[in-house]
Protein backbone atom coordinates (compact mmCIF):
# COMPACT_ATOMS: atom_id res chain seq x y z
CA UNK A 1 0.00 0.00 0.00
CA UNK A 2 2.86 2.33 0.87
CA UNK A 3 4.46 1.58 -2.47
CA UNK A 4 1.19 2.34 -4.17
CA UNK A 5 0.96 5.77 -2.55
CA UNK A 6 4.55 6.43 -3.34
CA UNK A 7 3.87 5.57 -6.98
CA UNK A 8 0.91 7.95 -7.02
CA UNK A 9 3.01 10.65 -5.42
CA UNK A 10 5.73 10.19 -8.00
CA UNK A 11 3.14 10.24 -10.73
CA UNK A 12 1.61 13.45 -9.41
CA UNK A 13 5.03 15.06 -9.04
CA UNK A 14 5.81 14.12 -12.62
CA UNK A 15 2.53 15.52 -13.85
CA UNK A 16 3.19 18.68 -11.94
CA UNK A 17 6.67 18.98 -13.40
CA UNK A 18 5.30 18.47 -16.90
CA UNK A 19 2.56 20.98 -16.37
CA UNK A 20 5.26 23.42 -15.46
CA UNK A 21 6.97 23.13 -18.83
CA UNK A 22 6.50 26.71 -19.90
CA UNK A 23 5.82 27.22 -23.57
CA UNK A 24 7.11 30.41 -25.09
CA UNK A 25 4.72 31.85 -27.62
CA UNK A 26 5.87 33.97 -30.53
CA UNK A 27 3.30 35.87 -32.51
CA UNK A 28 5.66 36.90 -35.28
CA UNK A 29 8.57 35.27 -37.00
CA UNK A 30 10.65 38.37 -36.29
CA UNK A 31 10.32 37.75 -32.57
CA UNK A 32 11.09 34.07 -33.07
CA UNK A 33 14.02 34.22 -35.50
CA UNK A 34 16.75 34.53 -32.85
CA UNK A 35 15.90 30.94 -31.89
CA UNK A 36 17.42 29.91 -35.23
CA UNK A 37 20.76 31.60 -34.51
CA UNK A 38 23.61 30.71 -32.21
CA UNK A 39 27.12 31.94 -31.52
CA UNK A 40 28.16 28.75 -29.73
CA UNK A 41 29.24 25.30 -30.92
CA UNK A 42 26.02 23.75 -29.70
CA UNK A 43 24.05 21.86 -32.32
CA UNK A 44 20.39 22.83 -32.36
CA UNK A 45 17.73 20.43 -33.59
CA UNK A 46 14.54 22.32 -34.42
CA UNK A 47 11.48 20.31 -35.33
CA UNK A 48 8.41 22.01 -36.81
CA UNK A 49 5.18 20.22 -35.95
CA UNK A 50 1.54 20.74 -35.02
CA UNK A 51 -1.00 18.78 -32.99
CA UNK A 52 -3.17 18.40 -36.13
CA UNK A 53 -0.31 16.82 -38.10
CA UNK A 54 -0.34 13.05 -37.59
CA UNK A 55 3.10 12.23 -39.06
CA UNK A 56 4.55 15.00 -36.89
CA UNK A 57 3.07 13.49 -33.76
CA UNK A 58 4.31 10.08 -34.83
CA UNK A 59 7.92 11.23 -34.93
CA UNK A 60 7.95 13.35 -31.75
CA UNK A 61 8.89 10.32 -29.58
CA UNK A 62 12.03 9.91 -31.74
CA UNK A 63 13.02 13.46 -30.88
CA UNK A 64 12.36 12.75 -27.23
CA UNK A 65 14.52 9.66 -27.42
CA UNK A 66 17.30 11.43 -29.30
CA UNK A 67 17.18 14.20 -26.71
CA UNK A 68 17.97 11.55 -24.08
CA UNK A 69 20.69 9.97 -26.20
CA UNK A 70 22.44 13.31 -26.74
CA UNK A 71 21.85 14.74 -23.27
CA UNK A 72 25.54 14.71 -22.32
CA UNK A 73 26.50 16.29 -25.66
CA UNK A 74 26.17 19.91 -26.79
CA UNK A 75 22.94 19.24 -28.64
CA UNK A 76 19.71 21.08 -27.91
CA UNK A 77 16.24 20.11 -29.08
CA UNK A 78 13.39 22.56 -29.64
CA UNK A 79 9.96 21.47 -30.83
CA UNK A 80 8.25 24.36 -32.61
CA UNK A 81 4.48 23.96 -32.69
CA UNK A 82 2.75 25.76 -35.56
CA UNK A 83 -0.62 25.44 -33.88
CA UNK A 84 -2.70 28.58 -33.52
CA UNK A 85 -2.28 30.40 -30.23
CA UNK A 86 -5.91 29.79 -29.33
CA UNK A 87 -5.11 26.06 -29.41
CA UNK A 88 -2.41 26.43 -26.77
CA UNK A 89 -4.59 25.70 -23.74
CA UNK A 90 -7.03 23.50 -25.59
CA UNK A 91 -4.73 21.26 -27.61
CA UNK A 92 -1.00 21.91 -27.27
CA UNK A 93 -0.58 21.85 -23.48
CA UNK A 94 -2.89 18.82 -22.99
CA UNK A 95 -1.01 17.01 -25.75
CA UNK A 96 2.38 17.73 -24.16
CA UNK A 97 1.14 16.59 -20.77
CA UNK A 98 -0.47 13.47 -22.16
CA UNK A 99 2.59 12.42 -24.14
CA UNK A 100 4.96 13.54 -21.39
CA UNK A 101 7.18 15.56 -23.70
CA UNK A 102 10.28 16.82 -21.95
CA UNK A 103 11.97 18.68 -24.79
CA UNK A 104 11.55 22.42 -24.97
CA UNK A 105 8.39 23.41 -26.82
CA UNK A 106 7.78 26.76 -28.50
CA UNK A 107 4.64 27.93 -30.26
CA UNK A 108 5.02 30.08 -33.37
CA UNK A 109 1.75 31.65 -34.43
CA UNK A 110 2.57 33.74 -37.50
CA UNK A 111 0.32 32.85 -40.41
CA UNK A 112 2.18 35.07 -42.83
CA UNK A 113 3.84 31.87 -44.03
CA UNK A 114 4.83 33.11 -47.44
CA UNK A 115 7.07 35.68 -45.75
CA UNK A 116 8.83 33.48 -43.21
CA UNK A 117 9.06 29.91 -44.59
CA UNK A 118 11.95 30.90 -46.86
CA UNK A 119 13.72 32.47 -43.89
CA UNK A 120 13.88 29.06 -42.22
CA UNK A 121 15.09 27.44 -45.43
CA UNK A 122 14.58 28.18 -49.08
CA UNK A 123 14.43 24.37 -49.50
CA UNK A 124 11.22 24.24 -47.45
CA UNK A 125 8.00 23.99 -49.46
CA UNK A 126 5.95 24.35 -46.29
CA UNK A 127 4.94 20.80 -45.48
CA UNK A 128 5.40 19.50 -41.97
CA UNK A 129 7.03 17.72 -40.31
CA UNK A 130 10.24 19.52 -41.13
CA UNK A 131 13.50 19.70 -39.22
CA UNK A 132 16.35 22.19 -39.13
CA UNK A 133 19.78 21.41 -37.70
CA UNK A 134 22.26 24.19 -37.13
CA UNK A 135 25.38 25.33 -35.37
CA UNK A 136 27.04 28.70 -35.71
CA UNK A 137 28.81 27.43 -38.84
CA UNK A 138 26.41 25.18 -40.69
CA UNK A 139 22.77 24.48 -41.32
CA UNK A 140 20.87 21.51 -42.67
CA UNK A 141 17.17 21.39 -43.42
CA UNK A 142 15.06 18.34 -44.16
CA UNK A 143 11.40 18.26 -45.11
CA UNK A 144 10.71 14.63 -44.30
CA UNK A 145 9.62 12.58 -41.37
CA UNK A 146 12.06 10.22 -39.68
CA UNK A 147 11.13 6.57 -39.61
CA UNK A 148 12.58 5.90 -36.17
CA UNK A 149 14.87 7.31 -33.49
CA UNK A 150 17.89 5.50 -34.94
CA UNK A 151 17.50 7.26 -38.27
CA UNK A 152 17.13 10.60 -36.52
CA UNK A 153 20.15 10.01 -34.30
CA UNK A 154 22.29 8.93 -37.27
CA UNK A 155 21.15 12.04 -39.10
CA UNK A 156 22.17 14.27 -36.20
CA UNK A 157 25.51 12.47 -35.76
CA UNK A 158 26.29 12.80 -39.45
CA UNK A 159 25.52 16.52 -39.26
CA UNK A 160 27.76 16.99 -36.23
CA UNK A 161 30.64 15.24 -38.01
CA UNK A 162 30.11 16.98 -41.35
CA UNK B 1 24.79 24.91 -53.31
CA UNK B 2 27.07 23.39 -50.71
CA UNK B 3 24.06 22.90 -48.50
CA UNK B 4 22.22 21.17 -51.31
CA UNK B 5 25.13 18.82 -51.88
CA UNK B 6 25.41 17.98 -48.19
CA UNK B 7 21.68 17.54 -47.98
CA UNK B 8 21.60 15.23 -50.98
CA UNK B 9 24.48 13.24 -49.56
CA UNK B 10 22.88 12.87 -46.18
CA UNK B 11 19.54 12.04 -47.69
CA UNK B 12 21.07 9.35 -49.81
CA UNK B 13 22.82 7.95 -46.75
CA UNK B 14 19.97 7.89 -44.35
CA UNK B 15 16.69 8.27 -46.08
CA UNK B 16 15.30 5.50 -48.21
CA UNK B 17 15.39 5.93 -51.96
CA UNK B 18 11.68 6.19 -52.55
CA UNK B 19 11.56 9.15 -50.19
CA UNK B 20 14.28 10.79 -52.23
CA UNK B 21 12.04 10.54 -55.28
CA UNK B 22 9.91 13.25 -53.71
CA UNK B 23 12.68 15.68 -52.98
CA UNK B 24 10.97 19.06 -52.94
CA UNK B 25 13.58 20.34 -55.38
CA UNK B 26 11.99 18.23 -58.12
CA UNK B 27 8.88 19.16 -60.01
CA UNK B 28 7.77 22.09 -62.06
CA UNK B 29 9.21 25.54 -62.07
CA UNK B 30 7.42 28.58 -63.48
CA UNK B 31 7.53 28.39 -67.27
CA UNK B 32 7.61 24.58 -67.53
CA UNK B 33 4.92 22.90 -69.60
CA UNK B 34 2.79 20.72 -67.34
CA UNK B 35 1.93 17.19 -68.30
CA UNK B 36 -1.63 16.10 -68.88
CA UNK B 37 -3.03 13.19 -66.87
CA UNK B 38 -5.94 10.83 -66.96
CA UNK B 39 -7.26 10.11 -63.48
CA UNK B 40 -10.55 8.84 -62.19
CA UNK B 41 -13.07 11.32 -60.90
CA UNK B 42 -15.41 10.63 -57.99
CA UNK B 43 -18.22 10.22 -60.58
CA UNK B 44 -16.36 7.26 -62.10
CA UNK B 45 -15.24 9.08 -65.28
CA UNK B 46 -11.65 9.70 -66.26
CA UNK B 47 -10.59 13.36 -66.30
CA UNK B 48 -7.79 14.99 -68.31
CA UNK B 49 -6.83 18.59 -68.99
CA UNK B 50 -7.49 17.85 -72.67
CA UNK B 51 -11.17 17.35 -71.76
CA UNK B 52 -11.32 21.15 -71.70
CA UNK B 53 -10.26 22.22 -75.22
CA UNK B 54 -11.70 25.71 -74.71
CA UNK B 55 -10.02 26.34 -71.36
CA UNK B 56 -8.36 29.75 -71.13
CA UNK B 57 -6.29 28.49 -68.18
CA UNK B 58 -6.39 25.64 -65.68
CA UNK B 59 -6.32 25.56 -61.91
CA UNK B 60 -4.96 22.28 -60.51
CA UNK B 61 -5.08 21.87 -56.73
CA UNK B 62 -3.57 18.92 -54.89
CA UNK B 63 -5.78 18.47 -51.87
CA UNK B 64 -7.31 15.72 -49.77
CA UNK B 65 -10.00 14.78 -47.27
CA UNK B 66 -7.86 14.45 -44.19
CA UNK B 67 -5.50 17.40 -43.93
CA UNK B 68 -7.06 19.95 -41.55
CA UNK B 69 -5.79 22.78 -43.72
CA UNK B 70 -7.15 21.25 -46.90
CA UNK B 71 -10.50 20.94 -45.14
CA UNK B 72 -10.31 24.62 -44.18
CA UNK B 73 -10.08 25.41 -47.89
CA UNK B 74 -12.99 23.27 -49.14
CA UNK B 75 -15.60 26.02 -49.16
CA UNK B 76 -13.14 28.45 -50.69
CA UNK B 77 -12.27 25.98 -53.47
CA UNK B 78 -15.99 25.50 -54.20
CA UNK B 79 -16.48 29.28 -54.45
CA UNK B 80 -13.37 29.63 -56.57
CA UNK B 81 -14.47 26.88 -58.94
CA UNK B 82 -17.88 28.53 -59.31
CA UNK B 83 -16.50 31.93 -60.22
CA UNK B 84 -13.67 30.63 -62.42
CA UNK B 85 -15.41 27.86 -64.37
CA UNK B 86 -18.07 30.33 -65.50
CA UNK B 87 -15.27 32.38 -67.04
CA UNK B 88 -13.67 29.43 -68.82
CA UNK B 89 -11.08 28.43 -66.23
CA UNK B 90 -11.68 24.87 -65.09
CA UNK B 91 -10.57 23.91 -61.59
CA UNK B 92 -9.48 20.33 -60.95
CA UNK B 93 -8.71 18.88 -57.52
CA UNK B 94 -6.36 15.91 -57.22
CA UNK B 95 -6.00 13.72 -54.13
CA UNK B 96 -2.37 12.54 -54.10
CA UNK B 97 -2.41 10.64 -50.81
CA UNK B 98 -1.94 6.91 -50.54
CA UNK B 99 -5.01 5.59 -48.69
CA UNK B 100 -2.87 2.77 -47.32
CA UNK B 101 -1.14 5.50 -45.29
CA UNK B 102 -4.28 7.50 -44.65
CA UNK B 103 -7.57 5.60 -44.86
CA UNK B 104 -9.63 8.78 -44.84
CA UNK B 105 -8.25 9.54 -48.29
CA UNK B 106 -9.58 6.42 -50.01
CA UNK B 107 -11.52 6.74 -53.25
CA UNK B 108 -14.72 5.82 -51.41
CA UNK B 109 -14.03 8.50 -48.81
CA UNK B 110 -13.36 11.00 -51.62
CA UNK B 111 -16.76 10.22 -53.15
CA UNK B 112 -18.46 10.66 -49.81
CA UNK B 113 -16.74 13.96 -49.15
CA UNK B 114 -17.49 15.30 -52.64
CA UNK B 115 -21.15 14.43 -52.21
CA UNK B 116 -21.38 15.79 -48.69
CA UNK B 117 -19.83 19.13 -49.64
CA UNK B 118 -21.34 19.32 -53.13
CA UNK B 119 -18.01 19.69 -54.93
CA UNK B 120 -18.61 21.54 -58.20
CA UNK B 121 -15.28 20.45 -59.68
CA UNK B 122 -13.68 17.13 -60.58
CA UNK B 123 -12.07 15.53 -57.56
CA UNK B 124 -9.74 12.97 -59.05
CA UNK B 125 -7.50 10.35 -57.51
CA UNK B 126 -3.77 10.04 -58.21
CA UNK B 127 -4.09 6.38 -57.37
CA UNK B 128 -0.65 5.28 -58.56
CA UNK B 129 0.96 8.46 -57.21
CA UNK B 130 2.47 9.22 -60.59
CA UNK B 131 1.16 12.75 -61.13
CA UNK B 132 2.01 14.66 -57.96
CA UNK B 133 5.78 13.92 -58.08
CA UNK B 134 5.92 15.16 -61.69
CA UNK B 135 4.22 18.40 -60.66
CA UNK B 136 6.42 18.56 -57.58
CA UNK B 137 3.53 18.84 -55.15
CA UNK B 138 4.78 18.20 -51.62
CA UNK B 139 1.77 19.00 -49.53
CA UNK B 140 -1.96 19.54 -49.39
CA UNK B 141 -3.21 21.98 -50.39
CA UNK B 142 -0.71 22.82 -53.15
CA UNK B 143 -2.01 24.79 -56.14
CA UNK B 144 -0.87 25.25 -59.74
CA UNK B 145 -2.20 27.66 -62.35
CA UNK B 146 -1.48 26.73 -65.97
CA UNK B 147 -2.21 28.86 -69.01
CA UNK B 148 -4.13 27.48 -72.00
CA UNK B 149 -0.91 25.88 -73.33
CA UNK B 150 -0.37 24.24 -69.94
CA UNK B 151 2.59 26.49 -69.16
CA UNK B 152 2.99 26.74 -65.38
CA UNK B 153 2.29 30.33 -64.34
CA UNK B 154 1.75 30.03 -60.62
CA UNK B 155 2.69 27.54 -57.88
CA UNK B 156 1.82 27.70 -54.22
CA UNK B 157 -0.89 28.63 -51.78
CA UNK B 158 -4.51 29.36 -52.67
CA UNK B 159 -4.59 32.63 -50.75
CA UNK B 160 -2.72 34.44 -48.02
CA UNK B 161 -4.84 33.28 -45.08
CA UNK B 162 -4.93 29.48 -44.76
CA UNK B 163 -6.34 29.60 -41.28
CA UNK B 164 -9.10 32.13 -41.67
CA UNK B 165 -11.22 32.58 -44.79
CA UNK B 166 -12.48 35.92 -43.51
CA UNK B 167 -9.00 37.38 -43.26
CA UNK B 168 -7.96 36.77 -46.88
CA UNK B 169 -6.30 39.82 -48.38
CA UNK B 170 -4.80 38.32 -51.53
CA UNK B 171 -6.31 35.44 -53.46
CA UNK B 172 -3.20 34.18 -55.23
CA UNK B 173 -5.10 32.02 -57.71
CA UNK B 174 -7.50 34.77 -58.77
CA UNK B 175 -4.50 37.04 -58.94
CA UNK B 176 -2.72 34.61 -61.30
CA UNK B 177 -5.81 34.16 -63.47
CA UNK B 178 -6.17 37.93 -63.70
CA UNK B 179 -2.55 38.20 -64.83
CA UNK B 180 -3.10 35.55 -67.49
CA UNK B 181 -6.20 37.45 -68.65
CA UNK B 182 -4.14 40.62 -68.84
CA UNK B 183 -1.31 38.89 -70.63
CA UNK B 184 1.09 39.64 -67.78
CA UNK B 185 3.04 37.42 -65.39
CA UNK B 186 1.48 36.66 -62.01
CA UNK B 187 3.09 38.48 -59.12
CA UNK B 188 3.76 36.62 -56.91
CA UNK B 189 4.37 33.63 -59.20
CA UNK B 190 5.22 31.36 -56.29
CA UNK B 191 4.15 31.41 -52.66
CA UNK B 192 4.58 29.16 -49.66
CA UNK B 193 2.27 28.01 -46.91
CA UNK B 194 2.26 25.33 -44.25
CA UNK B 195 0.47 22.17 -45.30
CA UNK B 196 0.29 18.42 -44.71
CA UNK B 197 3.01 16.39 -46.35
CA UNK B 198 1.69 14.10 -49.09
CA UNK B 199 1.48 10.54 -47.84
CA UNK B 200 3.37 8.19 -50.09
CA UNK B 201 4.22 4.55 -49.92
CA UNK B 202 7.41 3.79 -48.11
Amino acid sequence: MKVFFFAIAVLLTNLKADAQQSISVFETFDEFKHILQTSTDTTYVINFWATWCKPCIAELPYFEQANQTFKSKPVKFILVSLDAMKQLEKKVIPFIQKTNIKSKVILLDDDDYNVWIDKVSTDWSGSIPATLLFTKDKRLFVEQEFIDAIELESFINQFIQS
Amino acid sequence: MKQTIILSFLLSCFISLDMLAFNPGDGYQIGDVATDFSLMNVDGNMVSLSDYPDAKAYVVIFTCNTCPWAVKYEDRIIALSKSLSEKGYPLIAINPNDPAMKTGDSFVAMKERAEEKGFNFPYIFDKDQTVFPVYGATKTPHAYVLDKDRVVKYIGAIDDSPRDADAVEINYIENAIQAIENGTLPDPATTKAIGCSIKSRK
